[in-house]
């Protein structure tokens, strides 16, 4: 019987993102061919090999938007929208990469003060949403919105008025070689180099599943999620476990360029990458906001990105179709869920009244 | 609520009986009805009584097109009929009365009513000429322009039932039309009733209350276990032959015994006031005791402030007034530091308050208690533990499941119920407070309860009863107290006190027996 | 008994003339201390023809969006998927405006926001998703689609019809305008005198009857149309009841399911003529990512205007006026600080007069910073200017959440057959 169950559960667990694969792969088909391309050479494409070089470049993509969907899935678990991780990271990365450039300290501890510096902000940024919700009732859908465009223009006025010239564009002070970190290198020195802070994904993806599942506090969080009105009844004081999901979503967010700032990107610029941000909300809700689901779907996310790059080239496809791929995969995968979860449902009431029926009952009354 | 004269409620309707034969309805894995054979003559008042899970809900919801049978056939005035909707049930002239009140709070009477008929009078000035006609003959006093958020509960259910005779309904169906109202609201009820039945009306009318089926029905249906298995004259039949038929055995019926009561004070309120943003009070200048071993029950019609009177006790509402448990302050704790201290809860709505449905029952007993042993240890969640003890209620309580891992969601009402009332009394509670812990179960269950909250009291607990059951206040409490609108306003013996004195308490008839 | 109900239809109706008053008289407020305001500062771009009409043109994508969710969640349906159904009218509108002409085009552009509010519909409605979830996705799949599209499919373009590139599509035909001859004219220069008051009206005027395009016109007539059709018609009331209690709706026969997806519809179509006139109004053609979070400041527009067809136009109006401003020159926002001041310290004596201290108090600091603000410095970055809209939206939401009513079971999930 308990293997049987458990085979069950995992079938039902898999079934889902099965579903929603095979949903994916037949849209971005079809608009392969709407847009007059060869649909077997796109998927060559996509399905070859990786190189050694995108082998580094899928890890190191995967760890940042891994920490992304940490981040959402944070906030997920107790019903709270946070939208603003694309607010919370821009800003936190921005104010580290500042941080690691004054080399006020040296070495390694620079690096340190500025991961704590991005997390710090991120969590506040985040916060700002967290007590607006819970002092002034501020929806944090619509707060989280407005304070990612704020934290856009404010690291745009920052830069322009404050930042370096260089080239056409700003940028902050690149922070001094002692704060680099050289990563590992698996492959030839020319397919580049793992990042040393993808480490922090690892990190904060054991922390945060041991404090969801094994944690008084991550109880209290799953919790509200599930019913609100009873985790209020049982004692969950929720402004502040609103306040203080908001602030690690936040933290967490703050981590996301991390990596990447002293991993080679040195400092503040154009060639920030944007929009990780909502890649990791995409991603928490493939993952089913589970450590596990969203470290899958961060690689999938990022061999996408990375396998896409060709297409261009070698089938005369735009590299954007992946991007139809991802949204479809989401939205597939969340509906399959669903109808997934309410067949299950059914499923174990009528195992259950199986269950019962054969058990004697001890007066004529049943339940 | 006045009797009116026939002319004034407009002209006799004819027709409206119905013949169900055969209906079977499942859902997965369960068969909510099976077999059944109704015949309900025309203009008559036809009570359909059954204990809850009988499968009442179901028929009805089947004879209203919200529900399809999967078998069976439904004929209206000879005429087979089958309804995708609850239009094509309207449409032949049948109209429901839900027991949850199935209005838009933010939406006026007027469009309350209007909605789904539109095509009668419009939704302007004819309609709400009609409106006003409808309320004049019946004495409903509604204005049609007020939002439904502003009435009381008596007032939503004549919207409800000006809705039906708005659609020129000639059979109504009422779902326990008298489990919100107190006894003198119920008999003005029935008078509408039974000038609703003189004017040519036909009435199904769904209960569980004995008493209130022998003085209204002409014809009485039972059911039990989702079939119908017999009927009976009201004429002629006992409360005691309907409910063998009802339950297939007697109904038990609580009581406490000797009394237990001590002198030390475990909880007291003194003074306690809870006011809404609008100013108005929820509850006002609230003062009570409750004594080791005590059970002190509140009466009151819903919506008095019994809910807020619970949640201010477990701090879930604040108010101004002191609160006392055991001699020490508690003001100014939160929940989670009552709960700590030894107070079990049993929330009225269990699942809104109670459980979390999608969880699994292991994780179902940490809630409440997540702070505490068994349930975690220094901060951490200790599973093997709180799993232990899961299997402990399950086995102690009677909880029927097959095993710990399954979902709350999947459990009946009653088994719910127990796996809450186990999980309350694991915590070493001083204080019990218990709202409507018998609302929505079986009778086995029902029994089962009361003689835990016997033996809690036989313990030493304290123990706040709250229930719109006053059979059950007044067979388990050993002093009640009646709330109307906030105000603790009489106490009863409940030795000596008769449900009509405690419905004239209830709604302000009478201050004290 | 019939006299008690007439006293209270009697008090009513005077509440709502005493409301209409009131509001009159903010109007009038509001509009001399504008005109106070450039007088003193000489600010006249402050509400110049130009001024105005750059407004008016950056508040309807904004306005359709809101009208869009108005519609949605009055049934009961949280559309954050907004900006995709924009996203997805900018290239409907495009590629249709290049073949068959800008009104077609504009049909194009409200079939493509359909089809996005099909796929909402069909999760939220028919499967049950979360709609923030749903929303979320269908916004990740409409960038990437128009993206993608625009490159398959106007990269190659170039003819007199349009100039296409991978990720634009500009030169496109535009639907036709209206000037009123005489009053135009006449406006115009009236408002160039700069004239207290008068100048300000006429200016106003000015903007309302010079090269007005048709798109605009209908875009203010679909507020009117909205209001009507969901506050006095059967249709809008079953609606309505839909985002207020579903469940009771369907025990009178209302069939939910269908008018929550004609609503989520009507909002995708309504979203999708928002991005229509992105491409083909108040920008020279298409490009991509040409929404630009306007949906979602169109969801905050709907929100901070009470889920009411009027707060909406005012709520749109005030992201339409300050995203404009930012192509103003730093003087006419350096007037606008002196502006919001003066308003802030109005409403804080307000609010301490009706003995609401703490708010009063916080409204009142707010103001004087302003005033400080202004006083202290000659201009105002413009980056800071293009983070206002944002700031006042959070501003107010922070003031007046508690007095916001959304419509009871908005974002609720809705399941046939669970009624009773």
């Amino acid at each position: 019987m308990k293997p049987a169950v458990l085979a069950r559960k995992v079938g039902q667990a898999l079934l889902a993102p099965l579903i929603a694969v095979v949903v994916a792969v037949l849209v971005t088909s079809v608009v392969v061919v709407v847009a007059g391309a060869s649909v077997s050479e796109f998927w060559d494409v996509m399905t070859q090999p990786p190189s050694s070089r995108n082998m580094v470049n899928i890890v190191n993509q995967s760890s940042m938007i891994f920490l992304a969907a940490l981040a959402a899935a944070i906030g997920f678990r107790m019903n709270l929208f946070n939208i603003g991780i694309e607010g919370q990271y821009t800003l936190a990365s921005f104010t580290a990469a500042v941080v690691a450039g004054m080399a006020w300290f040296p070495g390694k501890l620079n690096i340190l003060v500025a991961v704590v510096v991005a997390m710090v902000v991120g969590a506040l940024w985040a916060g700002i949403a967290g007590v607006l919700k819970v002092t002034r009732g501020v929806s944090e859908v619509i707060s989280t919105i407005m304070l990612n465009a704020i934290a856009g223009t404010l690291v745009g006025y920052l830069l322009s008025n404050h930042g370096q010239q260089y080239g056409q564009g700003r940028r902050t002070t690149p922070i001094p070689e002692s704060s680099q970190l050289a990563g590992w290198t698996p492959f030839a020195e020319k397919d580049g180099a793992i990042w040393t802070l993808v480490l922090l994904a690892v990190l904060a993806g054991v922390g945060i599943s041991f404090l969801i599942n094994r944690t008084r506090f991550g109880f209290d969080l799953r919790a509200t999620g599930m019913n609100e009105p009873a985790a209020v009844a049982s004692g969950v004081n929720v402004k502040r476990m609103v306040v203080i999901s908001m602030l690690l979503s936040g933290a967490i967010a703050g981590l996301i360029w991390m990596p990447a700032l002293f991993g080679g990107a040195d400092y503040y610029g154009p060639p920030f990458q944007r929009t990780l941000g909502f890649t990791g909300i995409a991603v928490a809700l493939l993952g089913r906001n589970r450590p596990l689901g969203i470290f899958f779907g961060a690689v999938l996310f990022a061999w996408l990105n990375e396998q896409a790059n060709p297409l261009a080239l070698v089938a005369d496809i735009s590299p954007s179709v992946v991007q139809i791929t991802q949204g479809v995969v989401v939205l597939a995968v969340v509906i399959a869920y669903e109808v997934v979860r309410r067949w299950a449902a059914a499923a174990e009431q009528r195992a259950l009244r199986k269950a019962l029926d054969e058990q004697p009952t001890a007066e004529g009354v049943a339940a | 609520m006045t009797t009116v004269s026939q002319e004034k409620a407009g002209p006799a309707v004819s027709g409206g009986g119905i013949e169900v034969r055969g209906v079977t309805k499942r859902f997965p894995g369960v068969v909510a009805n099976h077999d059944v054979n109704i015949t309900i003559r025309p203009a008559t008042v036809h009570a359909l009584i059954g204990e809850n899970g009988a499968g009442k809900s179901t028929l009805m919801k089947i004879l209203y097109g919200v529900q399809k049978p999967d078998e069976g056939t439904i004929a209206v005035d000879g005429q087979q009929v089958s309804f995708a909707s609850p239009t094509d049930a309207i449409k032949v002239g049948i109209g429901m009365v839900f027991q949850h009140f199935m209005l838009a709070d933010n939406l006026t009477v007027l469009e309350n009513v209007t909605l789904g008929g539109e095509s009668l009078f419009g939704i302007g000035d004819q309609a709400r000429a009609e409106i006003n006609r409808i309320s004049d003959a019946f004495g409903f006093d509604l204005d049609p322009d007020t939002l439904v958020e502003d009435l009381g509960v008596g007032e939503r259910q004549r919207v409800e039932i000006l809705k039906v005779l708005y659609r020129g309904a000639r059979i109504i169906i009422l779902d326990e039309p008298t489990a919100v109202l107190v006894p003198q609201e119920v008999d003005s009820l029935f008078a509408n009733l039974r000038e609703l039945r003189a004017s040519g009306h036909t009435i199904l009318f769904i209960s569980h209350k004995l008493d209130e089926v022998l003085a209204i029905a002409d014809d009485i249906t039972v059911m039990r276990r989702g079939t119908t298995v017999g009927e009976a004259d009201p004429k002629t039949a006992t409360k005691r032959q309907l409910a063998e038929l009802m339950v297939g055995s007697e109904l038990p019926s609580p009581e406490t015994g000797e009394s237990t009561v001590t002198d030390t004070v475990l909880l007291e309120l003194a003074g306690v006031n809870v006011v809404d943003e609008g100013g108005r009070h929820l509850l006002k200048d609230v003062s009570l005791t409750i004594h080791k071993g005590e059970v002190l029950g509140v009466a009151g019609v819903e919506g008095n402030g019994q809910s807020e009177l619970v949640e201010t006790i477990m701090g879930m509402l604040r108010g101004t007034g002191e609160i006392t448990l055991a001699g020490t302050s508690m003001g100014s704790w939160h929940t989670r530091e009552r709960r700590e201290a030894g107070i079990g809860f049993i929330p009225g709505d269990r699942h809104l308050h109670g459980l979390l449905l999608d969880a699994p029952l292991w994780e179902n007993r940490m809630l409440g208690h997540q702070t505490l042993p068994p349930a975690s240890k220094g901060g951490l969640i200790d599973r093997r533990n709180a799993k232990a003890d899961t299997e402990r209620i399950i086995a102690e309580y009677d909880v029927r499941t097959p095993g710990i891992n399954n979902t709350a969601r999947s459990l009946s009402g009653g088994n719910q119920q127990k796996l809450i009332v186990g999980r309350e009394m694991s915590g070493e509670p001083i204080l019990l407070i218990a709202a409507h812990p018998t609302r929505g179960v079986d009778v086995g269950a029902q029994a089962a309860i009361w003689d835990h909250i016997r033996r809690a009291r036989r313990e030493g607990l304290g123990v706040l009863l709250i229930s719109a059951d006053l059979d059950e206040l007044i067979g388990l409490s050993d002093r009640i107290e009646v709330i109307l609108r906030g105000e603790l306003v009489a106490e009863f013996d409940p030795r000596t006190v008769t449900p009509q004195d405690l419905g004239a308490a209830m709604t302000g008839g009478k201050e004290s027996a | 008994m019939s006299s008690v109900m007439s006293v209270t239809a009697a008090r009513r109706e005077e509440a709502a003339q005493k409301r209409t008053r009131m509001y009159y008289l903010i109007g009038l407020v509001a509009l001399v201390s504008v005109a106070l305001v450039r007088v003193l500062t000489g600010a006249h771009e402050i509400d110049s023809q130009g001024s105005l009409r750059a407004a008016i043109v950056a508040t309807c994508p904004i306005l359709l969006a809101a009208l869009g969710g108005l519609w949605s969640e009055r049934s009961g349906v949280v559309n954050i998927g907004l900006e995709g159904q924009i996203l997805l009218g900018t290239w409907g509108a495009a590629f249709f405006t290049y073949y068959y002409g800008p009104y077609i085009g504009l049909l194009g552009a409200v079939l493509f926001g359909m089809a996005g509010g099909l796929i909402h519909a069909l999760a939220t409605v028919t499967f049950g998703v979360d709609h923030i979830v749903s929303g979320v996705a269908l916004n990740v799949i409409a960038l990437g689609l128009t993206t993608f599209l625009a490159e398959a499919f106007f990269a190659d373009l170039d003819s007199k019809f349009g100039h296409g590139g991978a990720q634009q599509l500009t030169g496109l035909q535009k639907p036709f305008t209206i000037t009123i001859p005489g009053v135009s004219d006449f406006t115009s220069d009236l408002a160039a005198k700069h004239w207290f008051l008068v100048s300000d009206v006429a200016a106003f005027i000015a903007a309302v009857t010079t090269s007005v395009s048709i798109v605009t016109v209908v875009v203010f007539v679909l507020v009117a149309v909205t209001g009507w059709v969901l506050w006095r018609t059967r249709f809008g009331l079953r609606l309505r009841s839909c985002g207020e209690n579903p469940y009771a709706a369907e025990s009178l026969g209302v069939n939910v399911r269908f008018y929550k997806y004609v609503a989520v519809l009507i909002s995708g179509g309504l979203a999708g003529l928002g991005g229509g006139y992105l491409a083909l109004v108040s920008s020279p053609g298409f490009h991509t990512n040409q929404a630009n979070g306007r949906g979602y400041i169109g969801l905050a527009a709907m929100i901070f205007g009470n889920w009411r067809p009027g707060g909406v136009l005012l709520g749109s109006g005030m992201f339409g006026y300050t995203d404009s401003l930012r192509l103003r020159d730093p003087a006419t926002i350096h007037a606008m600080l002196l502006l919001v001041g003066a308003w802030l310290i109005a409403f804080a004596a307000y609010k301490l007069w009706r003995r609401q201290t703490r708010s009063g108090i916080v409204l009142g600091v707010f103001g004087l910073f302003f005033l400080v603000w202004f006083l202290t410095t000659d201009e105002v970055p413009v980056d800071l200017t293009s983070m206002t809209p944002y700031l006042v939206t959070l501003l107010v939401l922070a003031f007046a959440s508690q007095r916001l009513r959304m419509p009871a079971a908005d974002g609720q999930v809705y399941r046939k057959g669970s009624v009773g």
